[in-house]
């Protein structure tokens, strides 16, 4: 299966660049080399083009910030909001956005699909030191020691709960999973097949005998289990989301007591009743990063863009306003409610970051080492999840 | 003026396609046929080809081939037939109830209600058409949450709503293709002419016999006109389902999980209501309804 893959992926592109275990920093990307098309990269700056199309997640590209970048650069940005990795991927191989805000399960796809272009870091010189060593050369947008991507933020997909109901602060997650929860029916969960990575994460916590060590390197027992889990979920469930409105709405019009949820969602829902919390089994959450497509038009206005958001000030404003830990920590010392914001979100405590397991394509190469099995890949989580609803 | 002169002098274009007659019914044809044949044919071909196509498993990008994969998955996946099901009752019980309500109010307005009432009535059929679809689903949701509407008028009595579930999905879907249901319905019963009435009445029919020997028989091609809205619209409706329906799934839902991510799947699973629209066709005309519209 992966040869075939790897054969048609090399008919794809005229020449493949192979270039094996040099990728820089984290130790997820040193061992797995994948084969990407040859995408030329941006030698140096031109003219502005005038425009900018970009594909963000809700609260990303707000005014507050880009009114100064198009008076700045000329480049009238044009956002465009997708409520789910998979519906990003499927916006950017229409052709017609310049850069998206890719969290690493969109990344790696894109990159390997040859939708989006190796980075040219040194047009982007805010991309510097400050940059949270955690979150430069992963495997989702580093892949055989080429840059893909320009980090934005990243952050947890939290518990949130109605604490009128609940009295307090759930210490696990089992309220959302176990039948025998008291919030039956007044639950939600994430509507994508990422979602089961959540479920290995309740479940490495719960039941270590099924040996999972990495959400996102299920073997077919793993990831049988984790339907399993899943499937009963589906008993207790109220709704599933993946429509940030239908979800606020949800929570304040009563219908859903616990879930899973996002920092800026809590803020938006502007209730007083709402908190999140980090269970103790830990969580999946999101590293996302700027990535150019392959075939954009307006390459200069991209990279003034990427360049722009990596100030510390304009990359703090995304992270306060979307809720997450910046990924330019520079902005954490700039003011004392800046150092509050990232101690909130733990932008400088890599050890709370330990406990998140960023969202990550799952491939049949199991990223947590083992080579004795074969892994889940992305397609066959696609069909489990189909199953999960019935 | 003579003819002549018309044609030869003051419509050129006119005595031009009179004398070419071909050119004539290409002109005439050749828009429509360009719609028919360029986008709804080919756009319809295009997905029934990518059933048969697979995926990268990595990328989820679409690569031609030849599979029968995607057929055989939604055939034996009990979560699709469960969810096929589960669709063709909910189309079948949004068309029954809208046939219900729609011929009582229909009866109503063309027969006993005054000319006032009737304009009045007419319009309020209409007038939910000129809103958004969108909207109207979003206002069912914000009528049926915990603390809405619903809830909050029928506390007095005690009575509390189902919560987002099939029941109010299909409350939904009645609200939305209701009208389309209710004007055919409404017109034919219209034209039904007065001394019908007079005549099933002097034989010595009560009223729910006239209605159930005269009026039902006279109306069935209207009735069915109005059940193929409201039955394919409600198959392939998933936004109800998504907003008013809780954890509830349709074949529209999974279509939708899949475009993005398999879209050889969801092409293949878009085939089953179509199949269920051509059986739904197919049985129509046998009662010798569709010669009739």
């Amino acid at each position: 299966m992966k040869g075939k893959k790897l054969a048609i992926l090399s008919a794809l592109s005229a020449s493949v660049l192979i270039i094996s275990g040099c990728s820089s920093g984290s130790d997820e990307s040193s061992g797995v080399a994948i084969e990407v098309p040859d995408v030329p990269m941006h030698e140096a700056m031109g003219e502005f083009e005038g425009e900018l199309n970009i594909v963000n997640w809700s609260g990303f590209v707000e005014p507050a910030w880009t009114d100064k970048f198009t008076a700045d650069t000329g480049c009238k940005v044009n956002p465009r909001v997708a409520g789910t990795s998979d519906e990003m991927v499927t916006l950017m191989r229409t052709g017609q956005y310049d850069i998206v805000s890719a969290s690493g399960d969109a990344a790696l796809r894109l990159i390997v699909g040859g939708d989006v272009q190796p980075l040219n870091l040194d047009l982007i010189p805010n991309f510097s030191d400050e940059i949270a060593a955690g979150m430069k050369g992963n495997i989702y947008d580093t892949v055989n020691g080429k840059p893909y991507g320009v980090p934005i933020g990243r952050g947890a997909n939290l518990l949130q709960y109605n604490e009128d109901v609940t009295g307090g602060a759930p210490e696990s997650w089992d309220v959302v999973w176990e039948l025998d929860t008291p919030y039956k029916g007044k639950i939600t969960a994430y509507d994508a097949p990422i979602y089961i990575a959540d479920a290995a994460v309740y479940l490495m916590y719960h039941k270590p005998e099924l040996g999972i060590q990495n959400p996102y390197a299920l073997d077919e027992t793993q990831l049988a289990a984790a339907i399993d889990l899943l499937k009963q979920q589906n008993q207790v469930i109220g709704e599933y989301w993946s429509d940030p409105v239908a979800q606020i709405t949800s929570y304040v019009g009563g219908n859903t007591v616990v879930g899973t949820s996002w920092e800026v969602l809590r803020k938006f829902a502007a209730q007083d009743n709402l908190k999140t919390t980090l269970p103790v089994e830990g969580s999946t959450g999101w590293f996302d990063s700027w990535l150019v497509s392959s075939t954009t038009k307006n390459i200069n206005c991209a990279y003034a863009w990427m360049d722009y958001t990596s100030k510390p000030d304009v990359n703090g404003a995304i992270a306060v306003n979307f809720g997450m830990a910046p990924a330019n920590v520079a902005f954490c010392a700039s003011s004392p409610e800046a150092q509050a914001h990232c101690d909130t979100f733990f932008a400088e405590d890599e050890e709370f970051i330990e406990r998140i397991w960023p969202w990550t394509t799952p491939i049949e190469t199991c990223v947590d080492g083992r080579k004795d099995v074969k892994c889940t890949s992305f397609q066959e989580w696609t069909n489990a999840w189909a199953t999960v609803k019935g | 003026m003579s003819t002549k002169s018309i044609y030869k002098g003051s419509r050129p274009i006119s005595s031009f396609l009179l004398r070419k007659p071909k050119v004539r019914l290409i002109s005439l044809l050749s828009l429509p046929m360009t719609w028919i044949v360029g986008v709804y044919i080919v756009s319809l071909f295009l997905l029934l080809i990518t059933a048969f196509w697979n995926v990268d498993p990595f990328t989820s990008r679409v690569r031609p081939g030849f599979t029968l994969e995607n057929f055989i998955l939604i055939f034996t996946v009990p979560a699709y037939i469960a969810t096929s099901i589960r669709t063709l009752f909910i189309a079948l019980s949004v068309t029954a109830i809208c046939v219900l309500l729609a011929v009582p109010l229909g009866i109503y307005m063309a027969k006993i209600a005054n000319p006032r009432l009737r304009n009045f009535l007419a319009v309020a059929i209409t007038l939910p058409l000129w809103a958004g679809y969108l909207v109207k689903i979003i206002a069912m949701r914000l009528v049926f949450t915990e603390e809405g509407f619903f809830n909050w008028f029928m506390a007095p009595f005690g009575i509390r709503g189902p919560g987002f579930s099939i029941p109010i999905v299909i409350l939904t879907l009645t609200y939305l293709w209701f009208p389309y249901m209710a004007l055919p319905v409404y017109t034919a019963i219209r034209q039904i002419p007065p001394n019908l009435f007079d005549a099933s009445s002097d034989m010595g029919a009560k009223g729910f016999t006239t209605v159930y020997r005269v009026v039902i028989p006279l109306i069935v091609p209207a009735i069915i006109a109005g059940s193929v809205f409201t039955f394919s619209l409600s198959l392939g409706d998933y936004l109800a389902a998504r907003f008013t329906g809780g954890a509830t799934q349709m074949i529209g839902s999974i279509i939708a999980a899949n475009i993005n991510l398999n879209p050889p799947v969801a092409a293949a699973y878009s085939m089953i209501p179509i199949a269920f629209v051509v059986i739904y066709l197919m049985v129509a005309r046998r009662t010798g309804s569709l010669e009739r519209m």
